[in-house]
């Protein structure tokens, strides 16, 4: 058990966050996420949850305590330092964040760019991580044909096609039907028997339901 | 090592392409750029012209020593001897009136109303070669040959090449001036377009920052873009220049035809237009770099 313990991927420890306006989205939180655990976040929205994935992604800072991913201190990294963070991190966001001026292709490709893959090799790997979420079809399509699910799986691929050890998925099933939602948890699935570590947030009743995974509980800004 | 390069190639791939994309601003980009960088270039280009000239000129300065009408041959002979022995003198030539005269029947159109003068009314002259030297020397050895005896006056022919050198200073100036306010433009044309770029792909900036972009993988495409647009429109600016150097030198050839002269313009040296296309690649960069550096750091992934 103490293994599970010593290789943590992600800590937080007595961590507040208040936004500027004195709003607190996160007061003393502290838990810990062991590699290739997969975890969900739950809690009403204005929880904190959307707070608390910011703060591992270092979109946001901590006002006190400590973020540690990887063991590295969020908090204390420079600010040259941060791209290297970001690319071990996939990040599924709630408004997907896809391009719509270019392909389905280039969305999923520009990570790779971004690392200075070589341009085969890069080429087999979208194709990879495409055919994983079941878009290899729509590959030449512009996202914004794409349906509510669609563009859900296309920021998922675009996530793990370098294929990083954290994903993180902010309401990944938040506005699809019971159908889509379990497919999806399918896919994440798949990621955790391969070894990556996950932190899911989501309210969705149907997805908590039928697993037996860890959670965390956020109640207004509060661990549970 | 390669792969770096292919990274860069790459990047230089998709800025032409975005270069070409929108064919109207792009081109319109250019030529403005093209436009002010061939006005100072293109009067540099003439005062190099008229520099060229001015050597050619000032090249071998000349004394012309005339003397008193009452000078008799033995004075004659004594101040030959007299010049050819100072030191400051190259080489002395003696023109007698006479000759002199009849120079200016040949050389000018005049020999009908020379015919009718009563009298030569040209003196006997020296023609004096200095030892290479400044204008200040060449000027003090004209005073001091001025003050021989039976000398009236002395000639320093390069004289008016000076005060056209000096004109040239104050040309050169002009240029300086010129050059540096149409570079400042150049860069606030460049710093413009690339702050609407930098608007327009907000969204790209901010999803690159968020899976794990560098600063300078971000920055890069909109220098390349900086610095491609400022050599394209280096190369406009060196056409311009061209193309009026072309109608320039066929009106001049005309016009030269007519004081029965050959005078043409040269180009650009070879030099001269890398340096101007170096120039403005480094003005776009600059440019480029000044707009990245004060809106890139806007925006932030939230």
């Amino acid at each position: 058990m103490w293994l599970i313990y010593f290789f943590k991927m992600i800590t937080f420890n007595q961590v507040h966050k208040r936004y500027p306006g004195g709003y607190e989205a996160l007061k003393n939180v502290s838990f810990d996420i062991a590699e290739g655990e997969m975890v969900f976040l739950t809690g009403h929205s204005g929880a904190g949850k959307s707070t608390l994935l910011k703060l591992i992604a270092a979109i946001e800072r901590p006002n006190s305590g400590s973020v540690l991913v990887n063991n590295q201190n969020i908090g204390a990294l420079k600010g040259g330092a941060l791209p290297y963070l970001r690319r071990n991190l996939g990040i599924i966001f709630q408004d997907h964040k896809l391009l719509f001026d270019r392909n389905v292709f280039d969305n999923v490709l520009l990570p790779l760019q971004i690392c200075g893959f070589e341009h085969r090799e890069s080429g087999k790997r979208v194709r990879a991580a495409l055919d994983k979420v079941g878009l290899l079809k729509r590959e030449k399509s512009n996202p914004i044909a794409l349906s509510g699910g669609e563009q859900q799986r296309l920021c998922i691929a675009r996530a793990i096609v370098n294929r990083p050890s954290i994903l993180l998925a902010d309401e990944p099933t938040g506005n699809l039907d019971a159908a889509y939602a379990r497919e999806i948890m399918a896919i994440f699935n798949s990621f955790h028997q391969v070894g990556a570590t996950l932190l899911i947030s989501t309210h969705d009743e149907s997805v908590l339901q039928d697993s037996g995974v860890r959670r965390l509980v956020l109640k207004e800004g509060v661990l549970q | 090592m390669t792969r770096a390069f292919a990274q860069h190639l790459g990047v230089l791939r998709a800025v032409l392409r975005r270069m070409f994309s929108s064919k109207l601003a792009g081109s319109l980009n250019i030529l403005v750029i093209g436009i002010a960088l061939s006005l100072p270039a293109g009067m540099y280009m003439l005062l190099q012209n008229a520099q060229g000239l001015v050597a050619q000129l000032s090249g071998t300065p000349q004394i012309s020593l005339f003397l008193n009408m009452d000078a008799k041959t033995e004075d004659i002979d004594r101040l030959h001897k007299q010049l050819a022995q100072h030191p400051a003198v190259a080489g002395v030539e003696f023109v007698a009136r006479a000759q002199a005269l009849e120079q200016l029947k040949q050389g000018t159109g005049l020999s009908d109303l020379i015919s009718g003068l009563q009298q030569n009314p040209l003196p006997d002259a020296f023609v004096v070669h200095p030892k290479p030297g400044d204008a200040q020397s060449l000027d003090a050895l004209r005073g001091e040959l001025a003050k021989l005896s039976k000398v009236s006056e002395a000639q320093l022919d390069s004289a008016w090449a000076y005060k056209l050198e000096a004109l040239l200073k104050f040309g050169r100036l002009a240029v300086l001036i010129l050059a540096s306010l149409l570079s400042l433009a150049l860069i606030a044309v460049t710093f413009n377009t690339i702050r609407l770029q930098i608007l327009t792909q907000r969204d790209e900036i901010e999803v690159a920052k968020l899976i794990g972009a560098t600063d300078g993988f971000i920055r890069r495409p909109f220098l390349y873009f900086g610095a491609t647009q400022g050599l394209f429109g280096g190369i406009m600016a060196w056409l311009i220049v061209a193309a009026s150097l072309l109608l320039l030198n066929r009106q001049l050839g005309a016009l030269s035809q007519l004081y029965a002269s050959q005078f043409t313009l040269h180009p650009l040296s070879f030099g001269d237009s890398l340096s101007l296309l170096l120039f403005s690649v480094y003005l776009g960069w600059l440019g480029a770099w000044l707009s990245v550096a004060r809106h890139l750091s806007q925006i932030e992934p939230h």
